[in-house]
């Protein structure tokens, strides 16, 4: 799948994801603009770009928190618009949020399990048995290393610990596409390292994804391909090497 | 505990609960008994959307007012059958009506889950405040609705004659209470099911954040008018033997602050988490009106149960069920 990927430029055979024409306003304000963006099966690309350049309202169009005004987003062949996120969710398309959004009267381990029984299951259309269904959950959580904090609630968790369980609740969805939104800020060097590596072993399994980060470290390292978003319009995407010497990319980064 | 072993149980202390009454034999305990049933019941409707879901409802008063009314509605017809129908259905709903007590519990039920239904897609997209005030806004246009229905007696009101003696119970009011043990079984079953269930949990996704439980995959729209319709036609169900209770309703009665005000203290008060919370909290409030309104005044019931609840929501905003949990902990730790 991963050398696939590097193929996947332009005139890609089989999209998993396709962004057209997508927009969006807040009332005077653009946030996006015809934006046109593909990704292939099994794909591992960077959205990067300055705050406030619409990388969350894009991908909260692509998930469906929010309505985007023109354009049209489809996913493994099918429409998603005016779909439900959580049908979107129940399709294969997950994301985790920038700022981790646990859900806080429950333990970490109970956050697992809604995606488990809301997505997994009625996905199958069958039931995870009991014991299977705490299987599962302790095995997504110690591939974030919290498979020790099980039964902790998350106020309990630091910054880092609730970055991680927000990713394990988004890979517990067993998705096609993953939309990771800034999961490595606030992150040591080696935990983002840990991060950028679970990562790619998810995407080694066939999961596509779709990273967000300004962490250029990690972008870089993670990334074949890479997409630049400025004031709401895509200015680049190509080879990761190429997009950062773009001389567009490097105006917006530093300043005209 | 599995549940056909807490019903079993449920009804045995309800059984107790009605042989000791019967023993001790004074109507009035009947009478008061019912109110303060009336109440568990309504405390752990408010709780599956309040607690459970995290949408604090502050039109109870109407849906317990749609079931007393769809009462008053099936009461009135079936006093005057002759006179609504042709001849030739006449005969046929003479059958029919009066209808039996339970059956009528039933609709009203129904209706106020209705309501509740309609409720939920109306505020599908407020929350918080904005939730609580669509509420309220709908119990008061229900109740101008009723008031300018005069079928169902309009503002002067309408009133329900129930037999004075019933086999096997005796006196009426006795019946009414056991009916009312039953509404409480049923929905303290019902709580307790949902809260162990992949549905509770869904709604405690709600509760926590919205977003993240669509995201997940959880149908938020789908749980929440779920909550709206069981949450609806118990309050629904409670209300509905109301009339043969009280005798005389209108629309102040029916509608009163106090159903409103006292569904949302008792679960606060006792905890909003599980359903032992609304009980608990019933159980005492309820008890407690009681008594005011025979020592001092029914009026300062309302005084007191803002008081308490402006209380409990400063030391204790996890209510009695919290405090015990948390003071447990501490007692374990040390």
């Amino acid at each position: 799948m991963a050398e696939l990927g590097e193929e996947m430029g332009k005139g890609m055979s089989a999209p998993i994801l396709q962004v057209a024409n997508v927009g969006k306003r807040f009332g005077g304000f653009v946030a996006l603009e015809d934006i046109m963006l593909e990704v292939g099966a099994g794909e591992r690309v960077g959205l990067i770009g300055p705050n406030g350049s619409g990388k969350s309202t894009l991908v909260n169009c692509i998930c469906g928190t929010l309505r985007n005004d023109t354009g049209s987003v489809t996913f493994a062949g099918e429409a998603m618009d005016g779909l439900a996120t959580h049908r979107r969710t129940r399709r294969g398309l997950a994301r985790s949020f920038q700022l981790p959004r646990p859900f806080m009267s429950m333990s970490v381990a109970e956050n697992i399990r809604v995606p488990l029984l809301y997505t997994v299951n009625a996905r199958s259309g069958s039931r995870l048995a009991h014991g299977e269904l705490h299987d599962r959950c302790m095995e997504l959580l110690k591939l974030v290393a919290l498979d020790a904090k099980a039964v902790k609630l998350p106020r309990d968790l630091t910054q880092v610990e609730m970055r991680k369980l927000e990713l394990a609740r988004a890979m517990a969805a067993e998705p096609k596409l993953l939309i990771a939104d800034e999961s490595m800020a606030g992150l040591s060097h080696s935990e983002v390292e840990d991060i950028v590596a679970l990562l790619i072993r998810l995407n080694e399994r066939g999961v596509t994804i779709i990273m967000i980060e300004h962490i250029m470290r990690a972008v870089m390292s993670f990334s074949q391909r890479l997409a630049v978003l400025v004031s709401g319009k895509k200015i680049a995407d190509g080879k990761p090497d190429d997009v950062i010497k773009n001389k567009d990319v490097v105006g917006a980064y530093l300043g005209q | 505990m599995r549940t056909p072993v807490f019903i079993a149980i449920q009804i045995a202390i309800a059984a107790a609960l009605y042989f000791s009454f019967r023993a001790i034999n004074n109507d009035y305990l009947f009478f008061a008994g019912y109110t303060v049933l009336e109440f568990v019941v309504l405390a752990t409707a408010w709780n599956i959307l309040g607690g459970y879901c995290g949408y604090v409802n502050f039109g109870s008063a109407g849906f317990f007012a749609l079931g007393a009314y769809s009462a008053i509605f099936l009461y009135t017809v079936g006093q005057s059958v002759d006179d609504l129908f042709p001849e030739s259905l006449a005969d046929v709903m003479n059958l029919i009506f009066p209808l039996p007590l339970p059956i009528i519990i039933l609709v009203g039920g129904a209706v106020a889950g209705l309501v509740g239904l309609g409720m939920g897609y109306l505020t599908l997209r407020l929350r918080g405040v904005f939730f609580a005030i669509g509420t309220l806004a709908l119990a008061v246009v229900l109740q101008t609705f009723i008031v300018n229905w005069s079928f169902v007696g309009g503002s002067r009101g309408a009133y329900v004659i129930p037999p004075e003696k019933i086999p096997v119970f005796g006196p009426y009011i006795q019946f009414l209470f056991v009916l009312m043990l039953i509404l409480v079984i049923v929905s303290l079953t019902t709580a307790r099911l949902i809260e162990r269930s992949q549905l509770g949990l869904g709604f405690a996704t709600i509760r926590d954040d919205e977003l993240a439980a669509e995201a997940s995959g959880v149908p938020t729209l789908k749980l929440k008018l779920i909550a709206t319709v069981v949450s609806g036609a118990l309050m629904g169900m409670a209300g509905a033997p109301f009339p043969f209770y009280i005798g005389y309703v209108e629309p102040g009665s029916a509608f009163d602050l106090s159903y409103a005000v006292n569904s949302i203290a008792m679960p606060m008060i006792g905890g909003t988490t599980s359903w032992l919370g609304p009980l608990i909290g019933a159980l005492l409030l309820g008890t407690l009106q009681q008594v005011i309104t025979v020592t001092i005044s029914s009026a300062a019931n309302l005084l007191i149960v803002g008081m308490l609840l402006i209380g409990f929501v400063i030391v204790a905003p996890n209510g009695i069920v919290g405090l015990w949990q948390s003071l447990a902990k501490k007692w374990a730790k040390a």
